[in-house]
Formats: C-alpha cells, structure tokens, sequence
C-alpha cells in the first residue's frame, strides 16, 4: 500500500494506492484521483510550464506549455528545446510552439497573446 | 461640493482577477457605465507571471496556466461594456466616492462613483517586514520578484538559491528555478507544517528533490557584496536553537513569508481593517463598512486559488451594481466569531433580509489537524456541525449555512474548530 497526496487539483486528497491489487485507489474524492494514484506508480506524467523568446512585443518572454502532461523523465530533455526557440509577435494562445516533445507527439503552445 | 471629471456607475480599483470578475459581474448585472482602473500596462495582475498550471479548475473546469486563466477573463470584459484605464495610479478615494488617479496619458483626473469596489491584491512581505540578520548583501530578493524577472523580463536571479518559507509561491520559485538551470538548495519553513498546497509540495519540491527544512529559519546572511552564505537553524517556536546551524553556499535568498493586503487607500476612504485578515471587513455581499464601497479577493484576505477570488469578486461586482441602481439593503445584523482553532471569517458580518438561500463563510484554521469538526453556535446553541478528515492553515475552508437557520439564530454566530472523538 503506498500513500500518495493527489496533485490533480488543489485540495489535495491523501490517497492510498494498492500496488497489488489492480493499484485500485482510496481516499480520492472524484474518479480524476483514482487514475492518478494509478498512473503516478505506473507512469507518471507532468505538465511543463516555462517562456521563451519572444521579438516584437511588450514583453521579451512568452509563456508556453505542453499541451499535454508528457513523462517525467522527459521534463528536462523537453526543457532544453525551448533555449532556440524565438517567436515573433503576434503570438496567439494555442499557437504551436514546438511540434513533438521528444517522441511523445506532445506539442509545446503559447499560453497567452502577445 | 466636489467636482469631477468623469462619472461611472461603477469604479474598479485594480486590474487583477478580482477586479476583472468584479467587473464582468457589475456589467451583467445591469450595470452599464464601468470603469476599470489599473496601474500596470496591460490587465491580468499577478496572473500574467504565474505561468505554471493549475488555475481555473473551479470556475472553467480545467487546468489552466496563469496568463490563459487571465486572459479568458480579459476577453470576457471586453465583451463587456467596461471600460479599462491602463497605466493609471488610483492616489485617493474620498468617503463620498470620489476617485482621484494620475496617468503619463490623461495626467491628473477625479472620477466620480456611484459604487466602488476595492481589488488591489495583496503584496508581499520583505526581508526587513521579518527583520532577517546579517549582511545587506545582493540577491535577495521577494519569490514574486524573481517570479516576474525570470517570467516575464527574461532574468535569471541567482543560480545557487536558499528559499525562506513555504508558501505556494516560494514552492513554485523552487521549481521554476530549478527548470531553468539553478541548483535550490533548501527551503526553509519556520513552521512545523508548509503553508503552502500539499499539491505544491508533491509537484515542486519532491519531483526535483528539494529538501524541505521544517522548524528552521535564516539565521545569519552572510555577503559582502553579493550573498554567499546563508546560516540556518532549527527553532523551538520561534526561537533558534544554538548549535543546530547548518551553512549554505548559495548566491540567492528568495523569499516567501507571506502576504499582506495592500489598503491604504481603504483606510484613508474611511474602510475598518480587520486586524486578523489586514483586509477590509465585509458584509455577506462584500461591502466594507462604507456604504456604496465593495472589496474582493487578496485586498479582504489572502486566498489559496483564483478560482475562489473570481467567485468572491463575482459576488462583489453584482452588489456593486445593485448599490449603483438603487438597492439598499437594510434590516438585522448578525455578526461572525471566531471561537478556537479559527484564526479569521470572511464574511465578517451577515444581514439575513440579503441572503437568498444560504451563506457561504470562508476561514482558516489556526494549526494542521487530522479528523476535526466544525461547529456554529449561536447564544451558545450549536446549530450546524460540519466534519473534516483533513485541516490546515494553508487551505482556506468554506461552509455554508442555511437562510432558516440564520432567520433562527441571535445576534452571534461563533465558529470553532476542534479535534473529532475518534
């Protein structure tokens, strides 16, 4: 039995995850939490946020983020694309940013307008 | 009388998600002539720094990022008839609700309002608000500092870092910097608990292996120029214990040490503080104790989620309107307080002849607590009860109690928290 606290949304509710019974999970207030304590033992996925460059608007940095959560052991590989990437204004929230993250078919989006 | 320049049914002091919703909400609820004033060039407030996820899971039913979160609610005004005054300081609010603000554009201007609502925010507390010794060194600087140097200037502060508190944006800061190429070394709680979101702890710290040193504080910065060293130690309640020390080379101190609601302009309109939420108090629809002046979110107390700001401003901006239009709301006041283990409510005051079905009252509690109950009593008559399997004073709790109950109860209604009989 391991105990995890559910990072799915803010209230963070302490679960407990049978490893060996079906990693079937309790303590979870909605079903999001039930396939997270089973993922996060199994494949534990992240969604990445940071900025890049960006020429031509109020700001120099765009905020991005994968559209998707992408595999832990990939955060840092998928950190190091972002150091060439330059946008150039207008940017639109959504736009695509960088196509597949390592593989995954994940992209990286524009989190605002710029 | 006082003359003016412009006249506005409703006046919106700050552009951040409170003030944002507040007036989303006055204009749908009949209000036609709005009026958003902000001081930073574009609206959005904090919101635009906060890149990472986890915004809006309330009210947009998804994870959204800061700026997303933002910038929903800027397309949702714009919609509006609301005009925004960007780039625009609010110096003054008379208690006859006359606005006076300074812009490079329009220079000096008063702006006459029917209602006001207060979205200030909060900010933060600094190195010399918690007294911190040693060197005057560089590099130390606020979590949300560094957050807007690194997210949206393009700076990096530091590559080596100790971080003083655990509050969400201190945990946030560890991550951050850690992506972005910098070792963080520590965070340092004085509490024995993180005030921070569990979620936070899991996701920040021990992802990217960052030790968490509960009971401990900075004890000696050390620098001549640039910071080199930070000492800490461990505490016994506030008091560090000699020979606990443990020395950090580092060449950054980020800190996050709480938040305080920023009213001095409340206070000079003539608002009461509430010494325990350093925000305004407020009736059940966020009026503050000057008739026809409304506040909401960071600026009446420091919330955990946006989410929950964008709901209390909601609340605020409809009253807002309703005042601008002509509703009075009159009749018995029934006052909130607080017994032990809840350290403040928001609403402070409840008017029952304004409640419509029930009324939802926002606290915290003073300590960490497992199974716990929640009791309101009124003349020392329990009327309602509500369990918890999990307590803290870094997540805000709501209850909701009943219009037939409040018509019941007296002139009092105390809520406090203890331990459940396992």
């Amino acid at each position: 039995m391991k105990e995890l606290i559910c990072i799915v949304c803010p209230k963070g509710c302490h679960l407990k995850v049978d490893e060996e019974n079906g990693y079937s999970v309790t303590g979870n207030a909605c079903p999001r939490g039930a396939e997270y304590g089973k993922k996060e033992l199994t494949a534990p996925t992240r969604v990445i946020t940071s900025t890049v460059k960006v020429r031509g608007a109020i700001y120099s940095r765009c905020p991005v983020k994968t559209a998707a959560p992408i595999p832990k052991g990939l955060i840092f590989a998928a950190m190091e694309l972002l150091n060439d990437v330059e946008l150039q204004a207008p940017v639109r929230v959504g736009d695509i940013v960088i196509e597949d993250i390592c593989g995954t078919g994940i992209p990286f989006v524009a989190a605002r307008d710029l | 009388m006082m003359n003016y320049d412009k006249h506005y049914e409703v006046v919106i002091v700050g552009g951040g998600p409170a003030g944002l919703a507040a007036a989303y909400s006055a204009c749908r609820n009949g209000a036609r002539k709005v009026l958003i004033i902000e001081r930073d060039r574009e609206v959005g407030g904090i919101l635009n720094q906060c890149v990472h996820n986890g915004f809006g899971l309330h009210y947009f039913k998804e994870e959204l990022t800061g700026p997303e979160y933002a910038g929903r609610f800027a397309d949702m005004v714009k919609g509006t008839r609301a005009d925004i005054m960007v780039d625009t300081m609010v110096l003054e609010i008379t208690p006859e609700k006359i606005v006076k603000c300074a812009s490079q554009q329009y220079g000096y201007q008063a702006i006459k309002a029917d209602a006001i609502v207060l979205c200030m925010g909060c900010r933060e507390r600094t190195r010399g608000a918690i007294e911190i010794p040693g060197d005057r060194s560089s590099g130390i600087l606020t979590a949300g500092t560094a957050q807007r140097y690194v997210n949206i200037e393009g700076y990096m502060p530091g590559k080596k870092v100790v971080i003083l508190g655990s509050g969400d944006i201190g945990l946030i800061m560890a991550r951050r910097m850690t992506l972005e190429g910098a070792k963080v070394l520590a965070v340092v709680e004085l509490c024995p608990y993180s005030n921070g979101l569990n979620r936070n702890i899991v996701q920040c710290l021990n992802d990217y292996n960052i030790p968490l040193y509960l009971s401990h504080t900075i004890t000696n910065i050390i620098g001549k120029t640039r910071v080199e060293k930070v000492v800490i130690s461990e505490v016994d309640g506030f008091t560090p214990i000699p020979g606990t020390e443990i020395e950090f080379e580092c060449d950054t101190v980020l800190l996050s040490v709480g938040l305080i609601p920023e009213n001095e302009i409340s206070i000079r309109a003539g608002v009461d503080i509430d010494g325990r939420t350093r925000g305004a108090y407020v009736y059940e629809n966020m009026q503050t104790s000057v008739e026809g002046i409304f506040a909401s979110g960071n600026v009446v107390h420091v919330h955990d989620l946006v989410d929950f700001v964008t709901g209390e401003s909601i609340r605020a901006g409809a009253a807002a309107a309703e005042y601008a239009l002509g509703k009075r709301v009159g009749g018995r006041v029934i006052n909130v307080v607080t017994k032990p283990g809840v350290n403040y409510t928001v609403p402070q005051k409840i008017r029952p002849d304004n409640i419509e079905k029930n009324v939802e009252i926002f606290f915290r509690t003073n300590k960490v607590r497992g199974n716990s109950v929640i009791r309101v009593k009124s003349d020392g008559n329990e009327i309602a009860k509500f369990k918890r399997e999990h307590m803290a004073p870094g997540e805000m709790e709501k209850i909701s109690i009943p219009k037939v109950l409040l018509d019941r109860c007296g002139d009092s209604l105390e809520i406090s928290v203890e331990d459940a009989e396992s």
